[in-house]
């Protein structure tokens, strides 16, 4: 027996079904982001200040790359779901709503990737 | 969707400490978002070389900019501890009114201390040669 109400079968609509793994991604991606976030900000105090050299010689350090390359990646994709949320409130019209979605996992790719490429280019070339 | 009546509510509801905090989680992740390019270049600056990173380390000690850091900051310091409190709540703890108030006068303080705190930090050091 099909529990989709009349008019989600006639308009098309109803559960996307997405929407436990999109909450749970969410809260997974918010958990790393706590012990990443905080060793990043505490890591940046001390270096800051420091000449390009140093900074350079942190990035390369294999931890740090490694950490670096997990924020990066952890962070924008904690990003895309977060606002990919806060478009859906607010934008109701579905072509514009797909545009948007589409464009802001696009967006999330390039900037994680563009991370990720800086890190590298430090971390390699040194 | 045709703009059908709807029952007012910003003008009705006085704001409280609860609904205040919940956007101000959604208005902070969003600026926190706004903010990543920032994060972007002083990363392709360092990748860049020393002549870059010495343009971006002027650019990022600029006062307006500086400004821009203390609230991107406290914004992260905020949406990291009201979002310890999502998780505490996803987790069933403290939904009685009082912790909820308390859970949130004790985000609200925690965030002011660490932007405090490290700015404290940072300005302690002095700005790059």
């Amino acid at each position: 027996m099909s529990l989709r109400s009349d008019l989600g079968r006639v308009k098309g609509l109803g559960s996307a079904k997405l929407g436990v793994d999109h909450w749970w991604l969410q809260r997974v991606t918010a958990v790393a982001l706590i012990p990443l976030s905080l060793w990043f900000v505490v890591s940046l105090l001390a270096v800051f200040n420091a000449p390009h050299a140093e900074v350079v010689a942190w990035v390369a350090a294999p931890h740090v790359t490694v950490l670096l390359l997990a924020l990066v990646a952890v962070l924008f994709w904690h990003v895309q779901l977060g606002l990919q949320i806060v478009l859906e409130d607010y934008i109701h019209s579905a072509w514009l709503q797909v545009t948007v979605q589409v464009a802001l996992r696009c967006i999330a790719v390039l900037g994680a990737l563009a991370g990720a490429v800086a890190i590298l280019k430090i971390s390699l070339g040194h | 969707m045709s703009s059908r009546p709807i029952s007012p509510h910003l003008q009705i509801y006085r704001p409280q400490l609860t609904s205040v905090l919940s956007i101000l989680h959604r208005a902070t992740g969003v600026f926190l978002s706004v903010g990543t390019p920032v994060l972007l270049y002083w990363l392709l600056a360092a990748a860049a070389g020393a002549e870059a990173y010495a343009t971006a380390q002027t650019l990022l000690d600029a006062g307006f900019v500086q400004l821009l850091l203390v609230a991107w900051s406290w914004a992260f310091y905020y949406h990291l501890c009201n979002g310890v409190r999502h998780l505490c709540w996803d987790a069933g703890y403290g939904f009685e009114l009082s912790s909820v108030y308390a859970s949130g006068y004790a985000v609200l303080g925690a965030s002011l201390i660490l932007t405090l705190l490290t700015w404290a930090c940072v300005w302690s050091q002095g700005t790059s040669a």
